[in-house]
């Protein structure tokens, strides 16, 4: 347990310490979702009904770009290969880095989502329930990243390889995401997604680790 | 309990042991035996294969043939291997205490203070100067000293002596010493000559 804590720290304190690197991520978010409504014209009525859309939008790409900081960094200084011979398994050294990497690159965005709610005309119950479905749907993007970050960090330019990997798998998310915010299926629907949302983040952190470690242990070989 | 009988009686043994990268093997038959208390310098031209038998030896690369075993080692008692590489895993943006603090966490085993262990390699007074600023051979002592704040029995050390100073090197003889003389185990490759007593010597030949 000190091991998965020495690991969380450690990462938190890179991240504080980057030189802005959280609010580059947070700065990125507000940007994606403040030029939507300059492409799509000042519509009001239409951007409040895409507005949770382009929060999910947002908040994933966001989330991508936080990638490749998570094992990159790592495998170039020799940390990852001596996390192999560390007294706690692979797995936990990499669970650790999904909190990590969810307290830093989504926890941040989730906090600034009401600069992003003004800016597209959101009303306050549509915000609130915006705010409650990245707080369960971003660990599973989290997971999802740190997958795709594990089976690309030995491939050369493997930061760019893995948002590819990942967007297929990171689907589902957005759709019980952005299903779980509007209330057009009726408010039954939006609660069954959210509930969905959930389960599938859950199961996307439980396994994740396991499967990030694997794909370390065969690509270091 | 003795000083000697810290570590179970160890001994280090390969049976037949084949290293390579990919498919192409560098050295093949190797037959080690390395008892406790006991240390021995791997020497050879470069590209003979001396860091991929450190790092088959620690389990980090599979052997291609033959085996790697570690005898009298007790399971509970955690990861038997440190290996010390050329890359000494040092991130910008942490103090030197933190780097060691960390290593501490996840080695287990807490074997020496961190403070001590810096003041060991002579970096007390830069303990909370941020990693980064360390000069190269300053760092090097810094990864050394991650091997004094975890106990384990075997020591796999490569290149140990580059970029430190001639203190440096009495230094990383003196901490090698104390290391064999509790009962652990060292396998080092190096072109240096290393002042520790009683250190076997193996040769990997170039193209075997």
């Amino acid at each position: 347990m000190s091991g998965f804590l020495s690991v969380l720290s450690r990462e938190i304190r890179l991240s504080l310490r980057g030189g802005g690197e959280i609010l580059t991520l947070v700065l990125f978010f507000v940007i994606v979702g403040a030029v939507v409504p300059f492409a799509v014209g000042p519509d009001k009525a239409l951007l409040a009904r895409i507005a949770p859309g382009i929060v999910w939008i947002a908040a994933f790409l966001a989330m991508l770009l936080g990638l490749e900081k998570l094992f990159g960094p790592d495998r170039a200084d020799g940390t990852l290969a001596l996390y192999r011979l560390a007294d706690i398994p692979l797995s936990a050294v990499v669970a650790a880095k999904v909190m990590a990497h969810w307290l830093t690159a989504a926890l941040p965005l989730i906090l600034a989502s009401p600069a992003l709610a003004l800016l597209l005309a959101m009303d306050g119950e549509t915000f609130w329930r915006t705010v409650l479905s990245l707080l369960l749907g971003t660990p599973a993007l989290a997971g999802f990243g740190a997958i795709g970050a594990a089976v690309t960090v030995a491939t050369r330019r493997g930061s760019l390889l893995a948002p590819i990997l990942i967007a297929p798998l990171s689907v589902p998310v957005l759709i019980f995401g952005v299903g779980a915010i509007s209330a057009s299926g009726g408010p039954d629907q939006a609660q069954a997604a959210a509930l969905l949302l959930a389960a599938l983040s859950l199961m996307v952190v439980v396994l994740s680790p396991f499967a990030a470690a694997l794909a370390i242990d065969w690509g270091e070989d | 309990m003795t000083e000697g009988q810290v570590h179970s009686p160890l001994c280090l043994r390969t049976f037949a042991l084949g290293v390579g990268r990919g498919d192409t093997v560098l050295a093949r038959d190797i037959a080690l035996s390395v008892p406790a208390g006991s240390g021995l310098l791997l020497r050879g031209p470069n590209g003979a294969g001396k860091s991929t038998l450190l790092l088959t030896l620690a389990g980090l690369l599979e052997p291609l043939e033959g085996s790697v075993v570690l005898e009298g080692h007790d399971e509970d008692f955690g990861p038997a291997f440190h290996h010390c590489g050329h890359r000494n895993a040092i991130r910008p943006r942490l103090t030197a205490v933190e780097t060691l603090e960390f290593w501490c966490g996840i080695n287990g085993n807490a074997a020496m203070p961190v403070a001590e262990a810096l003041d060991r390699v002579g970096l007390g007074r830069q303990a909370k100067l941020d990693a980064a600023y360390l000069s190269a051979g300053q760092q090097r002592r810094l990864a050394l000293a991650r091997l004094l704040v975890s106990a384990r029995p075997v020591w796999l050390l490569d290149e140990p002596t580059s970029a430190l100073d001639t203190e440096g090197q009495k230094l990383l003889a003196g901490l090698i010493g104390d290391h064999l003389a509790a009962g652990g185990i060292a396998v080092i490759a190096s072109h240096d000559a290393i002042a520790v007593g009683g250190l076997g010597v193996f040769t990997l030949e170039a193209g075997a």
